[in-house]
């Protein structure tokens, strides 16, 4: 009762990384609030493949639905697996994926409890919380923090009356570590029958094409990131060619991508990707919150940028006040001469 | 065969362009600074629909939304490119909605239209990115529903097929009406209004923004009913006032941070050759390059 759980996202038979990344976040909200950690994973032919895996980050107990029909992800059966599952266990908190499965799942199992959700966070605390209005004291509740307003502030949510405290956060966000490769937890094959409907299994996958990511931009040690100030298409071919010099990957910023310079999945930030390269370049960004969100833990930040003024440069190791069509083609030259 | 569609739109601050006086000097913001545009993405499910209209002659489209009474400017950008009427739902009491009071005001006031054929809404709205509203209100309604969609294949027998966007590829996905859809960014924008439409409509508006009599126009009221956009309050959709507005909200904002950042003490250089020079050769002496 009143534990930590872990929504686990899988394909075909594998865990995905954001789930072992929230697990080891779950792990640690478990232990500071003295209860244990539970997982939940649902998929086709899975009992076998996954188990181990998922207790080695410190689960303490594992539910499996293993049957035809839940891969692939459709939204009812495994809405009605949370629900059933939470009306029994009576979770204090359930954390999932800010994916396309868990952005979908998440809001239906949220309405379907009466209870709060917070999308994307890019921080998970624990404190106390004083409604003022009501008079009312709570103890150990769940932070949400997110950016929110196009990234413009930093909003702290909480959930005071409702459980479970439900949040979704992004893949990358948070790291995973393995607790104990033999972590001994319990696990338990649930009765799918028991918690789906047959009805329910009525949206059907009719054909499913997934491609590998096109980018390395998660794992590269460089990124070379691009914001509005790179001025068009042709400006990030520029940055290409640094990437390309420095062996690293290619990122933008969300005005870069709205205004149509370079394609979205190189967006980086609270609604794209998270990045931790050993060095950042942010050339003509001008470092709203929500792009912070998602590079602040790189190693060393240069902000290329006319204005001497542009927030990001607050938060970087070297500031090259200049335009980005003068500046990139010199590391380029200088890069070319100096690293024979 | 004709479909029943209505249209989930929002309102938003136009969060993409934000100048310098988007926040008070006190870290609120600063709303007056900010445009209201039609949610992007709400503009895309528009098309969606106004598409299965054209292919199913008899359809109806009516655009739902909630918010103030300005808000009515999103249901005449509907009747602009030709949809059927709209519903304002506006009343203090929804104020102050987290995604789970909003859905359950959208899904009376539904309940009130009587469940369509389609529901369709753009996937999220810009000033929260939070994605919940549609699955929300498909949960709401007991209804299925598919989200991410990129475009309307085919709809056939009572059946609807679709693709959609899942992380790292597409899928298409088939399931029986009546569903709810959420619609992307990516899926074909919306065309552009509609000259003798702009003609007909500009003067819609809900009860509430009504010249009152004697003003110029108002009599054209009586003689155009067309001109009127349904306006609904908490009564008006049987809504249970406990579950709308702040208090129909369990999420609760504890803080709210302007955005000030950790300074660091960071180099200060041109962009003259000897700078950019010695940089490059600093990160290649600590092997941070190369």
């Amino acid at each position: 009762m009143n534990n930590v759980f872990v929504y686990c996202e899988i394909d075909k038979t594998t865990v995905e990384e954001v789930s072992f990344e929230l697990l080891t976040k779950g792990r640690k909200l478990a232990n500071q609030l003295g209860v244990q950690l539970e997982a939940i994973v649902a998929g086709a032919g899975i009992k076998g493949h996954v188990e181990k895996e998922i207790l080695s980050y410190g689960v303490d107990k594992l539910h499996v639905f293993d049957a035809e029909g839940l891969y692939p992800y459709t939204t009812k059966p495994q809405t009605d697996i949370l629900v059933n599952l939470f009306k029994q266990e009576k979770p204090q908190i359930c954390l999932m994926g800010a994916t396309v499965i868990g952005r979908d799942l998440g809001p239906c199992v949220s309405s379907s409890l009466t209870s709060g959700l917070t999308a994307d966070c890019t921080a998970l605390e624990i404190g106390d919380y004083d409604d003022k209005k009501a008079g009312k004291h709570y103890d150990n509740l769940l932070y949400q923090i997110r950016p929110a307003f196009g990234g413009n502030i930093v909003a702290t949510i909480v959930n005071p009356d409702h459980r479970p405290q439900m949040a979704t956060v992004r893949s990358g966000v948070m790291k995973a570590e393995v607790v104990d490769p033999e972590y001994k937890g319990e696990v338990i094959y649930e009765d799918v029958a028991k918690f789906v409907p047959a009805e329910d299994y009525i949206v059907k996958v009719l054909e499913r094409h997934v491609e590998k990511a096109k980018n390395n931009l998660k794992s590269s040690p460089i990124v070379v990131a691009g914001g509005y100030g790179v001025g068009s298409k042709e400006g990030f071919d520029l940055l290409r060619k640094l990437a390309e010099e420095l062996h690293g990957e290619v990122g933008a910023s969300r005005a870069a991508v709205d205004a149509g310079f370079c394609e979205h999945e190189l967006q980086i930030g609270q609604t794209g990707v998270t990045v931790r390269p050993k060095v950042y370049f942010a050339c003509g960004i001008s470092g709203a919150i929500q792009h912070v969100a998602g590079m602040q833990e790189s190693g060393i930040i240069i902000s290329i940028n006319t204005d001497p003024e542009a927030p990001i440069n607050k938060i970087a190791d070297y500031v090259i006040t200049g335009s980005v069509e003068e500046v990139v083609p010199k590391l380029i030259k200088y890069y070319k001469e100096n690293s024979k | 065969m004709s479909l029943k569609i209505v249209v989930l739109a929002k309102q938003v601050p136009d969060t993409r362009n934000v100048g310098p006086d988007a926040m008070t000097p006190q870290g609120t913001v600063n709303r007056a600074a900010l445009p209201a545009i039609f949610n992007p993405e709400d503009l895309n499910a528009l098309e969606q629909a106004l598409r299965l209209k054209d292919q199913n002659p008899g359809s109806t489209i009516h655009i739902l939304t909630m918010g103030p009474p300005r808000a009515t400017e999103v249901i005449r950008e509907g009747l602009y490119r030709g949809t059927d009427g709209g519903y304002l739902l506006t009343d203090r009491a929804f104020a102050g909605a987290d995604t789970l009071a909003t859905s359950y005001a959208l899904s009376m006031a539904i309940r009130k239209i009587g469940v369509p054929d389609l529901i369709i809404g753009g996937r999220q709205a810009i000033d929260g990115d939070t994605a919940q509203v549609g699955p929300q209100v498909a949960q709401k309604l007991g209804l299925n529903q598919i989200t991410y969609v990129t475009s309307i294949d085919e709809i056939k027998d009572g059946q609807i097929t679709v693709t959609r966007h899942i992380d790292g590829g597409v899928e298409r996905v088939q399931a029986p009406l009546p569903l709810l859809l959420t619609v992307n960014g990516d899926a074909a924008p919306c065309r552009p209004r509609n000259a003798k439409l702009v003609m007909k409509y500009k003067r819609a508006m809900a009860p509430m923004e009504r010249p009152a009599e004697g003003l110029p126009y108002a009599e054209e009221y009586d003689k155009k009913p067309y001109l009127t956009v349904t306006q609904w309050g908490v009564a008006d959709v049987d809504g249970d006032l406990e579950q709308c507005g702040l208090s129909g909200s369990p999420t609760k904002v504890k803080a709210v941070q302007n955005i000030v950042f950790k300074a660091k003490e960071s180099k200060q250089l041109t962009a003259a050759d000897a700078d950019v020079e010695s940089l490059v050769k600093e990160l290649l002496d600590s092997h941070t390059i190369g």
